[in-house]
């Protein structure tokens, strides 16, 4: 039977979440119902008056080719990090969990870019691959390719994949890792005894067990992606060359910030919420139900 | 089928140790061997030599006529049953099962010939499509037979496959692998520290004590002549008493038995071999007890009596060792009391002799 300590009381259980619920509320759910409340109103440059026009940021918005832009850099960016980052951050852990000499030094550096802020990240990354002064960009310019982020949309996009993929490699190498260290050994043992070659072995125990972290994070990636790599973004190319590498937040933050058109930029915080929202929800409903667990 | 013969295995560590030091063993086509000691003796270790999961840094491990070195655990042709089990959680008890005929390229019409045949001897056709999740400790353990089974390999291996399950379900299961092994007629190799275990499944018993083989023979002979002091009380329970005799004691004890030597040694006797009785024992042993704890269990009693100094037979040397505590074990319920003194007689033919540091065994 299951030890339990049971309190009697309503309030005893509402008081230990208050915390957190109230971090919640103060600094998700009131900035959102702002956001909400602001997509609705126009407000002149120096903000004097304020008015109240319904829908028209949204239709505004949906009218502005850049917005469109916008969700297909947004799709392009994220596809593209996810997919690296977790192919990579599971290749990564999938070699580091074999017993290797030093073994430990490879997980303790591999978790080390994780530490690093994403802007810092950017800006390492700008260094070496700054047309004319980079080693790598030089490197690339030698073998004939004519890199240039700041002026090609692609070089660009490549850029910041690079960087957001790289930050973000340690977070999934460390949640694989430890996927792939609950798996029982055993288990492993029985399928090479069942005659299941390594890379037969990967796909039909390993990778299948592993679906809860994948899963996990997958969404958590997506999040990330959508919303984190703002730093990363306004750092290396703020959005350019032309809105090549300008994502859905990155736009939120220009418009708002920058262009100081609040209500615009609410609009599309609100859709954002949504997009992400239903995303997730999504996932949950259809991805979830091939996890394992 | 298949015999497996181990010819002075060993293995080192990296970092010194050794885990088996020389063990060399031959289980015949169609055997049942048993693998028993207490844990750390290198049991599992050897089976998983066997299996391919450990490399050996010495000797030759021979499957059916073919030396197996370097091969990979699939080719060896064994199966496996784990502890745990190791079935494949994302995977139906059907599947579970077809995994390594699938591996091995086999038709499906074929695998389901096997499964089902598996699912029938071991009674699991109604949980085919469920998931090891939804199954009982006992249903998992089958399922775990079952994916042995299904494979028809030279060899199987057991690797403590009851010490998950309860009480009544390990004797049930320890029953049902004796029958099934008899009667596929495949050789097993099965490792446990459960001596009782070791004593009703095996053909042969292979007795391990930090990394070596203290004893190889059948599960009667063991029993009756334990080859060392530690086989002695690793097999039998409650475990063989031992008592240490002084030279002289030797000497007046078993006057005109060629092999005994003046040395001082240790005598065995098995709890059951006692009786309690104040008749002469001529040539066997007569021990005073104080009886300090009785434990009743239903058909048989144990007495643990302490060894009087001043008792009749073999007094115990004080200086030396303190005077050991003696379990007596008696058909039925009615015992003495507690405080009480018995006199414990075993005959000559009962008695054990070991050398004095138990590592030799002097035949009486």
């Amino acid at each position: 039977m299951e030890n339990r300590a049971i309190f009697s009381g309503k309030l005893l259980p509402y008081l230990l979440i208050l915390p957190q619920l109230a971090i919640s509320l103060i600094f998700f759910y009131w900035p959102a119902l702002q956001a909400l409340q602001q997509s609705f109103l126009v407000q002149d440059a120096f903000g004097l008056s304020t008015e109240f026009v319904w829908f028209e940021n949204y239709v505004n918005l949906l009218q502005t080719r850049e917005y469109y832009q916008a969700i297909g850099v947004t799709f392009v960016f994220s596809a593209l990090v996810a997919v690296f980052s977790l192919t990579l951050g599971l290749l990564l852990a999938v070699m580091a969990n074999r017993n290797i000499r030093g073994v430990q030094i490879y997980r303790t550096f591999l978790i080390v870019p994780y530490a690093v802020a994403p802007a810092v990240a950017s800006v390492l990354f700008i260094f070496m691959f700054q047309p004319g002064l980079g080693m790598i960009a030089r490197a690339l310019q030698r073998s004939g390719v004519d890199w240039n982020p700041v002026l090609n949309g692609t070089h660009a996009m490549i850029l910041v994949v690079i960087v957001a993929v790289w930050n973000q490699i340690s977070y999934n190498f460390l949640f694989f890792l430890a996927g792939l260290q609950a798996i029982p050994k055993s288990v492993i043992e029985a399928a090479a005894i069942d005659g299941a070659k390594p890379m037969r072995r990967f796909w039909t125990i390993v990778f299948p067990l592993l679906s809860p972290t994948s899963f996990f994070l997958i969404i958590v990636n997506i999040t990330y992606v959508f919303f984190n790599t703002l730093g990363i973004i306004d750092t290396a190319t703020g959005g350019g060359p032309n809105g090549a590498t300008q994502t859905l937040v990155y736009k939120v933050f220009q418009d708002g910030k920058v262009g100081t058109d609040l209500g615009g930029s609410a609009a599309q915080s609100v859709i954002l919420m949504v997009i992400v929202v239903a995303l997730t929800a999504f996932q949950f409903r259809y991805v979830e139900k091939k996890v394992h667990y | 089928m298949a015999s497996v013969t181990l010819r002075d295995v060993s293995k080192t560590y990296p970092g010194g140790f050794e885990a088996i030091k020389g063990i060399s063993l031959e289980v015949g086509d169609g055997q049942f061997c048993v693998l028993v000691g207490p844990s750390g003796c290198g049991k599992s270790t050897l089976l998983r030599m066997v299996a391919g999961l450990e490399t050996i840094t010495g000797g030759d491990i021979d499957i059916g006529g073919r030396i197996v070195n370097q091969i990979e655990p699939a080719e060896r042709d064994i199966a496996m049953v784990f502890q745990n089990y190791a079935l494949y959680p994302h995977m139906s008890v059907y599947n579970n099962m077809a995994y390594g005929l699938r591996n091995r390229g086999m038709g499906e019409p074929e695998i389901d010939t096997r499964v089902q045949e598996a699912a029938r001897i071991l009674e699991l056709g109604a949980m085919l499509e469920r998931k090891p999740g939804q199954l009982s400790g006992g249903q998992r353990q089958r399922v775990a037979m079952g994916r042995a089974i299904v494979r028809q390999p030279k060899v199987f291996l057991f690797d403590e496959p009851l010490s998950n399950l309860d009480a009544k379900l390990r004797i049930a299961m320890r029953v049902e692998i004796r029958k099934l092994q008899r009667r596929l007629k495949t050789t097993s190799i099965y490792v446990t520290h459960d001596q009782l275990e070791a004593m009703t499944l095996g053909d042969i018993l292979v007795v391990m004590n930090g990394g070596r083989v203290e004893q190889i023979g059948n599960p009667l002979e063991i029993y009756q002549k334990p080859a060392t002091t530690f086989v002695a009380s690793f097999i039998g329970a409650p475990p063989m008493n031992l008592l240490p005799l002084r030279s002289d004691e030797i000497k007046s004890q078993f006057a005109g038995v060629s092999r005994v030597t003046g040395d001082a040694g240790l005598l065995g006797i098995r709890p059951e071999d006692f009786v309690i009785s104040s008749d002469g024992v001529a040539g066997g042993i007569a021990l005073g007890l104080t009886v300090e704890a009785i434990e009743r269990v239903g058909a048989e009693t144990f007495i643990y009596g302490s060894r009087q100094h001043e008792g009749q037979g073999i007094a115990a040397n004080p200086g030396e060792l303190p005077p050991g505590e003696v379990i007596v074990r008696i058909p039925g319920a009615i015992a003495p009391a507690i405080g009480e003194r018995i006199r414990a007689i075993a005959p000559r033919e009962k008695l054990h002799l070991f050398s004095a540091d138990g590592r030799k065994r002097i035949d009486l």
